[in-house]
């Protein structure tokens, strides 16, 4: 396992697309947090930013990756490995290499210019969505043989956890309002990972006029402090459960 | 060494494989023949456990295919396309594949040698041309002298040169009394490697006989005019191509 895991990572690290992607992030970083002398509204910005790329990003490229390595992963299974080692070594590779892209380009600016727990845990945000959209790319790769296919689930997917959703939840929420249904949507966002990020990083900001309506769900009903164990455990849910299923799936996979 | 029972395997409603039953011995080198689609690729891939069959069990050596994944060590494979990460160097590459295989100690690095890929060494994937990713691919095949050969298509896209090479190599290796299964399109480059044909088509079995008895079945000396004449014969269907 590590063997595999180093030598992805060896190829990684020299990939194009990491190191521009950890460049523009840099970038983007450094010009919004230098906008403002208000350093929650450079945050806020940055977050906002984040959670539109990131999702995006790592789902296309570890798609893209998955697949494009399908031989040299048939090769690797020639050896006596089992199969389980080698499409894990492969995740931890993307999701290692997409995590440190992410880590360095919004990381240390922060570091630099606002270093505090708000930063940390926009860092910490950024990093679990990066696993639990590897996650699901993998979940993609191994569910379908082909690659244009699998690509366009991709892009669907990520549209519809950060665009389609919110949509529903709005409609959801507007055509019931008048039922108590605080809790029902709690339960609705754990099913998006990026809100559950949004979550958990106002919840950090304290800023309840920007939170909007689920942020202040969540801290009234659950305070601060638990709310963010809880968006927590979600993402963390996020990223293992399509990881096992993948692992499931690619058992009896033929290649 | 190799021991397939009513092997069968479909994806969706196609059939690749049809009750496939074969034995295959160390000293033999046998030819997988067919038209495109006929099922070698999946025999091979089954064999290997990248694809997994549906009734049926493959034996290696006494390993059951399905069961026991560290029957691989044995097999040396070499993939039809070989693709590797991109900005891997040809040693990176070389040096990954040793590094997982730390129960051998002793390499065979004759054809790196020949291929002259070791002066290339530190040219990166990416700017390999397919002959010399098939040369990387056929180096890693033969790197632990395993007692099993899978050759898929070898010699295609290879200079002339270095498919002389390659040629020389499979039969030191069959004199050894190594197990060769190739697969390959262009028979002449078979000539004097192969001593056995098995020849699928829409996933059955028509024919597994050596070539000796198929030379004298049907008169013919060389290796394609002797399988064309087969087929013919055996085959009724107009449109083959072997």
């Amino acid at each position: 396992m590590k063997t595999i895991v180093k030598y992805v990572l060896l190829d990684l690290f020299r990939n194009r697309i990491i190191l521009v992607y950890s460049l523009i992030l840099a970038v983007l970083s450094i010009s919004l947090l230098g906008l403002d002398n208000n350093p929650t509204k450079g945050l806020l910005s940055l977050l906002n930013v984040s959670l539109l790329f990131v999702p995006i990003i790592t789902i296309l490229f570890a798609t893209i990756y998955f697949f494009n390595s399908v031989e040299f992963t048939e090769l690797l299974l020639s050896q006596p490995i089992k199969r389980n080692t080698v499409l894990l070594s492969q995740y931890i590779g993307v999701a290692f290499s997409l995590a440190t892209a992410f880590g360095i380009g919004v990381g240390l600016p922060l570091l630099f210019l606002v270093s505090g727990t708000a930063s940390l845990v926009l860092v910490i945000t950024g990093i679990l969505l990066t696993l639990v959209f590897c996650s699901i790319a993998l979940l993609i790769f191994v569910s379908f043989k082909d690659k244009t296919k699998g690509i366009g689930i991709a892009i669907a997917a990520a549209l519809f956890f950060s665009l389609l959703f919110d949509g529903l939840l709005l409609a959801f929420i507007y055509s019931f309002s008048d039922y108590p249904i605080d809790q029902a949507v709690i339960a609705i966002l754990a099913f998006n990972p990026i809100d559950l990020g949004r979550v958990l990083m106002l919840l950090q900001l304290d800023t309840s006029a920007l939170m909007g309506y689920s942020g202040a769900l969540f801290k009234k009903f659950l305070g601060s402090a638990s709310g963010s164990i809880f968006s927590i455990v979600c993402m963390l849910f996020w990223v293992f459960v399509p990881l096992l299923l993948s692992v499931r799936t690619f058992k009896k996979k033929d290649l | 060494m190799i021991s397939i029972d009513t092997l069968t395997k479909s994806f969706g409603k196609f059939t690749a494989l049809k009750n496939i039953s074969l034995q295959m011995q160390a000293g033999q080198a046998i030819s997988l023949l067919g038209p495109n689609g006929s099922g070698k690729t999946t025999l091979i891939k089954s064999i290997l456990g990248l694809v997994i069959p549906e009734k049926g069990t493959i034996t290696i050596n006494g390993h059951v295919v399905k069961t026991d994944w560290n029957y691989r060590a044995q097999i040396g494979y070499m993939p039809q396309i070989g693709r590797y990460p991109e900005n891997m160097t040809i040693e990176q590459v070389i040096r990954m594949i040793k590094e997982l295989r730390k129960d051998v100690k002793k390499y065979d690095e004759e054809l790196i040698e020949g291929f002259g890929l070791d002066r290339i060494k530190t040219k990166t994937m990416r700017n390999l041309s397919g002959g010399t990713r098939q040369k990387v691919s056929a180096c890693l095949a033969f790197l632990f002298s395993p007692d099993i050969y899978i050759l898929d298509e070898p010699t295609a896209g290879l200079d002339p040169v270095s498919s002389e090479l390659l040629k020389d190599k499979m039969l030191k290796e069959r004199s050894a009394g190594k197990l060769i299964l190739i697969t390959s399109h262009v028979l002449s480059d078979l000539e004097g490697i192969a001593s056995h044909i098995i020849y699928l088509q829409d996933g059955d079995l028509m024919f597994y006989k050596s070539v000796e008895e198929l030379q004298i079945a049907t008169g013919e000396e060389k290796l394609n005019k002797v399988v064309a004449e087969v087929i013919k014969k055996t085959i009724p269907q107009t449109a083959v191509n072997p």
